[in-house]
């Protein structure tokens, strides 16, 4: 395969992956490090890097849809954001030093429970929340809309939030993901914010934590621009084709098949991990 | 929070997704033009990437990259793009900084100044 090819089939992978990872709402990061590794024999340094900067741009390029849809609770993020980004800079280092093949098992497990968490079903209604010591000291209570008008919500369990958001964050700089999943576990179920509020902060929260990991890869040289480049572009623009479509398509059958493709891409990273194939 | 502390919130917010979307356009914009550079004057050999090399030195540094930008090579220009496009969430953390001093909120500008610290110490430290 010469450079050409190398590009242009990297750049149509990470198209569909972008396309589908929007329409799913599982974000294209998770599938670019499997494609690389399994299809393109990257090494999964380059590919993780590569991985980084497309969660940096699906991230930030989705902010402004979701700032439409309601509000994303800025003291929160920015509160958690402290955690993420330490966890970052950490999972980061720890990636310097582990073997590729730990790296590609720990990513197949995450893989897993991305794909799980996924398919759970998301009930919007939340109880009456009791106020939290630490959380009004903060000032993290606020409102947000609903069909009965701004409804106010309260904050709790900032503490194992913030643990939760630690270990995101590691998972972030180790694998080159958004970690989406355990930030949105952390809000929603920790700390009881309303489901739409807990999906918007964390998007926000995504952009910045991978930038935290990206400065390390970048600076250690783990950032190839002939991967990144195709990776990038690609991403994008099919994650805003999936965002135009969004409305008109079947999603839940597609969410189903792409959660199996995950599950698939998940075992194949496992097992080559224990054989040494990475 | 009171009415006019959340419709503040609001158009924060929305100045934010503004500046997002503009980074991530521009830095869309120079990663493509680089790549348009780096295919048109590359020989097209076959590349390796199974073996891991790391990238060289000026490819690594804020300060190399924009050397080798200003060179007009088709890397370099991709480089600069992905550190455009990884300034992004930065400028962002940056500008709420701003914004909690405008609401003269201390505890939220000594939050958010530590995030930034730590976002800047990754970029130019180089990691733990």
């Amino acid at each position: 395969m010469n450079t050409l090819e190398f590009t242009l089939l990297v750049g149509m992978g990470s198209l569909l992956a972008g396309f589908l990872g929007s329409l799913t709402g599982l974000g294209g990061g998770v599938v670019i490090v499997p494609m690389l590794t399994l299809l393109f024999h990257v090494d999964i340094r380059y590919a993780i890097g590569a991985a980084l900067v497309s969660v940096i741009a699906t991230s930030s390029g989705a902010a402004a849809a979701y700032v439409k849809e309601g509000y994303s609770n800025v003291r929160v993020g920015m509160f958690l954001e402290i955690a993420t980004t330490v966890g970052a800079l950490v999972g980061a280092a720890v990636a310097l030093h582990l073997h590729v093949s730990v790296i590609a098992i720990i990513f197949g497990l995450a893989l897993i429970y991305s794909a799980f968490a996924s398919l759970r079903e998301k009930s919007e209604h939340k109880a009456d929340v009791a106020p939290d010591r630490i959380a009004t000291w903060l000032g993290m209570d606020s409102s947000y809309p609903t069909e009965n008008g701004m409804t106010p919500y309260h904050v709790r369990g900032v503490p194992l939030g913030f643990a939760l958001m630690f270990g995101a964050g590691v998972l972030s700089g180790l694998l080159g993901i958004g970690s989406g999943a355990i930030k949105v576990l952390a809000m929603d179920q920790a700390m009881k914010l309303p489901f739409k509020v807990s999906t918007t902060t964390s998007n926000f929260m995504i952009g910045v934590t991978a930038a935290a990991s990206a400065g390390i890869y970048l600076s250690r040289g783990y950032m190839d621009p002939g991967i990144a480049m195709p990776v990038m572009l690609g991403v994008l623009g099919g994650s805003l084709l999936g965002a135009h479509v969004l409305a008109a398509a079947k999603v839940r059958s597609l969410r189903l098949v792409f959660t199996v493709v995950i599950g698939f891409l998940a075992v194949e990273m496992i097992y080559n991990g224990f054989v040494g194939k990475m | 929070m009171t009415a006019p502390d959340i419709r503040r919130d609001q158009r924060m917010d929305q100045i934010m997704a503004i500046l997002l979307r503009s980074g991530v356009l521009l830095a869309a914009s120079l990663v493509f033009i680089g790549g348009v550079v780096y295919l048109s004057r590359h020989d097209l050999p076959t590349i390796n990437y199974r073996v891991f090399q790391g990238e060289p030195q000026e490819l690594r540094t804020v300060s190399g990259i924009l050397r080798e930008a200003g060179k007009f090579h088709g890397r370099g220009l991709i480089q600069l793009g992905l550190l455009l496009l990884i300034a992004t969430p930065v400028a962002r953390v940056l500008f709420s900084v701003v914004a909690f001093i405008y609401e003269k909120d201390w505890t939220y500008v000594a939050i958010t100044m530590l995030v930034l610290t730590l976002l800047c110490y990754s970029l130019f430290g180089g990691g733990l």
